[in-house]
């Protein structure tokens, strides 16, 4: 222990000489396991995210276009929709035997950001949701906030708000005439509904409602008095009806088994996607084929889809990764180089220390000592560097916002990481120790 | 009288390892408590191999090395740092210090190295009176070359040691320095009770010395 010590003050003395040195190998350290750390936290987070987001969800169905496109927007809430498809089409599809469960969805509106979905209760059993406070909606116009959503806009039971035309916030054509009043608030669940606004799939079409008067008329969900009032104020005509001609504009009939209003004569009524849950492992073979041959549909799989999108990114992540990679060996050759070039400049030094008494144990232990601390302080730099970045892209961009990816968590893999960058740091200085162990002989005193 | 260092049909090689270094032979010493004693002889004589031998810092080949009554042929590696920490003071022929380090390191870091206690107290005696007390913050490069002696002294006697071993410690000085290195060297090593032993090729020395061993006359 006093041989420790010892070996550390010398080390720090030599690693203080050497300022910039010391310096610049700790950077250099500390972006290449910055950049892995940020990289990995992100990467896993998204990764954990996206699984959780998807449990349970065995299939998509929604209008044609890219599969991961309708992914993203109607399981994960990231991207824009593909397209509106007829409730009436998605009918007999939905009621086959081999489905167990179709979650209905209508986007289109937002409030602050936060997207409001009309839905049916059964997406809340789909990531095992409960509630804070308050109720489940009853009638359009109740909605039920996600926890995320309760605390960033201070919304409680019994608070009105508005929604807003699009998915993002514009300020611009809001439903003002038709304000939601928050019937409840969910307990936090960890999933993309902490960030959502549930409500009733009629309160989306209520509010998108203009052109067929008899069909709301017909649904035995809605009530008249509130219908008879949307048609006269609601302002979205066709004019603006082409603006917003993805997500929006549901018009009719509610979906199919899931709701209890299934017939009617509002067929017109559209859909942003359904979410399938397959009554058996089965349905996977023949189910989507079914989908995809209609026409105006598509089966999109969130595990195939998601593992595709990191298929995608992978390609970056590793090139950056690799980048990062050389970053730590740089450093690794500049300890390497650093300690080599003071033992030259050393020699001296060392066989002096022997001549003081120190074992040839000292010795090597301070060289290795100065790899360590060079390490250790390129790991915490590395660790500071990795998590604040990582903090910092989670709340800049907005499709980390809606993933809530931050970097104020820890994850096991950081342990490797670490691991590895000290491995680094003692390997590169394990030849410098060996030739100070040589070279510590103090007849190189006498030779000079 | 009570012997100190005695050595008896030492050889050993020059320069450490060089296995195509002729082998030479050491004279035979006797060095008794007290008895300051000198290594005269050219360059090239041995001196220096010899010093490095009673220090325990040399292969040797062949014979018999005593310190205060202990083996330092037979003895484990770890045991002869610790005796040379301990109890032999060095002053080298060229004056290192290690550089990374104040003065005042340099001494807490030799009584370290002898597995001692650090001791302020005694660190401050000692250079007040060799007279740098106020250069214990500076680094070595900062000192002269008369302070940096001074620090290599100072750092030789701060183990208290039994036996103070210098090797040229005069060659690099004028006359003046000289005689001041040497009163300083005989007078430390008086006060602190140890036994000197100079090793030189300096004539100008050999008035100091009672006891005076001459090597390789060539």
């Amino acid at each position: 222990m006093n041989q420790f010590a010892t070996a550390f003050s010398i080390a720090a003395a030599y690693l203080r000489e050497k300022k910039l040195a010391t310096a610049l190998n700790v950077l250099l350290l500390g972006l290449g396991v910055g950049t892995i750390i940020a990289l990995v936290l992100l990467l896993a987070q998204a990764e954990d995210r996206m699984e959780r987001d998807s449990a349970g969800i065995d299939l998509v169905i929604g209008a044609k276009g890219s599969p991961m496109q309708l992914i993203l927007s109607s399981v994960f809430q990231v991207d824009i929709p593909t397209g509106n498809i007829l409730a009436a089409d998605a009918a007999p599809i939905i009621s086959s035997r081999m489905v167990k469960r179709a979650v209905p969805l209508a986007l289109g509106d937002s409030h602050k950001g936060f997207r409001i979905v009309g839905t049916s209760k059964d997406y809340l059993d789909l990531y095992q949701g409960k509630l804070a406070g308050g109720r489940l909606w009853e009638k359009p116009l109740e909605a039920v906030l996600g926890a995320d959503v309760a605390r960033a806009t201070g919304l409680g039971v019994g608070a009105k708000f508005i929604g807003t035309h699009g998915l993002v916030d514009t300020g611009s054509s809001e439903h003002g005439d038709h304000p939601y009043i928050v019937v409840g608030v969910l307990a936090s669940s960890g999933t993309v509904m902490d960030r959502l606004i549930l409500t009733d799939l009629t309160s989306v079409w209520g509010l998108h409602e203009h052109t067929s008067p008899p069909a709301m008329a017909s649904a035995p969900s809605t009530p008249a008095k509130q219908n008879t009032g949307k048609d006269a104020k609601h302002q979205h005509g066709d004019k603006l009806g082409n603006k917003h001609d993805h997500a929006h504009d549901a018009k009719s009939t509610p979906a199919g088994k899931v709701d209890d209003h299934e017939h009617g004569e509002d067929e017109k009524r559209e859909v942003t996607a359904y979410l399938i849950q397959y009554a058996s492992p089965l349905a996977a073979v023949s189910f989507p084929r079914t989908v995809n041959a209609s026409s105006a549909m598509q089966a999109a799989s969130p595990a195939l889809e998601s593992a595709r999108l990191f298929q995608l990114v992978g390609v970056g992540v590793t090139a950056l990764k690799g980048f990062a990679v050389v970053m730590m060996v740089c450093a690794g050759l500049g300890i390497f180089i650093g300690l080599m070039n003071a033992l030259d400049e050393r020699r001296a030094d060392l066989a002096l220390l022997r001549v003081l008494g120190a074992s040839p144990t000292v010795v090597v232990l301070s060289t290795l000592l100065q790899g360590a601390i060079l390490g250790i302080l390129g790991v915490i730099l590395g660790l500071i560097i990795g998590h604040v970045t990582a903090d910092w892209i989670g709340q800049t961009y907005a499709a980390s916002q809606r993933l809530a990816i931050g970097g104020r968590i820890w994850i096991t893999q950081e342990w490797s990481i670490i691991g590895g960058a000290l491995l680094l740091a003692l390997v590169s200085s394990l030849m410098p120790a060996w030739r100070a162990y040589r070279d510590a002989t103090p007849e190189l005193l006498a030779a000079k | 009288m009570d012997t100190l260092v005695f050595t008896e049909d030492v050889t050993c090689r020059y320069g450490g390892d060089a296995g195509a270094q002729p082998r030479i032979a050491l004279p035979n010493i006797n060095v008794t408590r007290g008895n300051h004693t000198l290594l005269l002889g050219p360059s090239g004589s041995g001196k220096t191999t010899l010093i490095n031998c009673i220090a325990g810092l040399q292969v040797v080949q062949s014979g018999r090395i005593e310190v205060a009554g202990a083996d330092m042929v037979s003895m484990s590696i770890r045991n002869r740092d610790q005796l040379r920490g301990t109890m032999i003071g060095m002053v080298m022929q060229r004056l290192h210090l290690i550089s990374a380090m104040t003065i005042r390191a340099n001494l807490q870091l030799a009584q370290r190295l002898a597995s001692r206690k650090v001791d302020n107290p005694l660190i401050h005696r000692l250079t007040e009176a060799l007279g740098i007390v106020d250069k214990l913050d500076r680094f070595p490069h900062q000192l002269s070359q008369g302070e940096s002696q001074r620090a290599a002294i100072a750092r030789a006697l701060v183990n208290k040691p039994t036996l103070l071993l210098a090797d040229e410690p005069t060659s690099a000085l004028d006359d003046k320095n000289c005689e001041a290195a040497i009163s300083l060297l005989l007078d430390q090593a008086a006060l602190h009770g140890a036994t000197l032993i100079v090793a030189t090729h300096d004539d100008r020395i050999k008035s100091r010395f009672a006891h005076v061993v001459l090597l390789g006359a060539a």
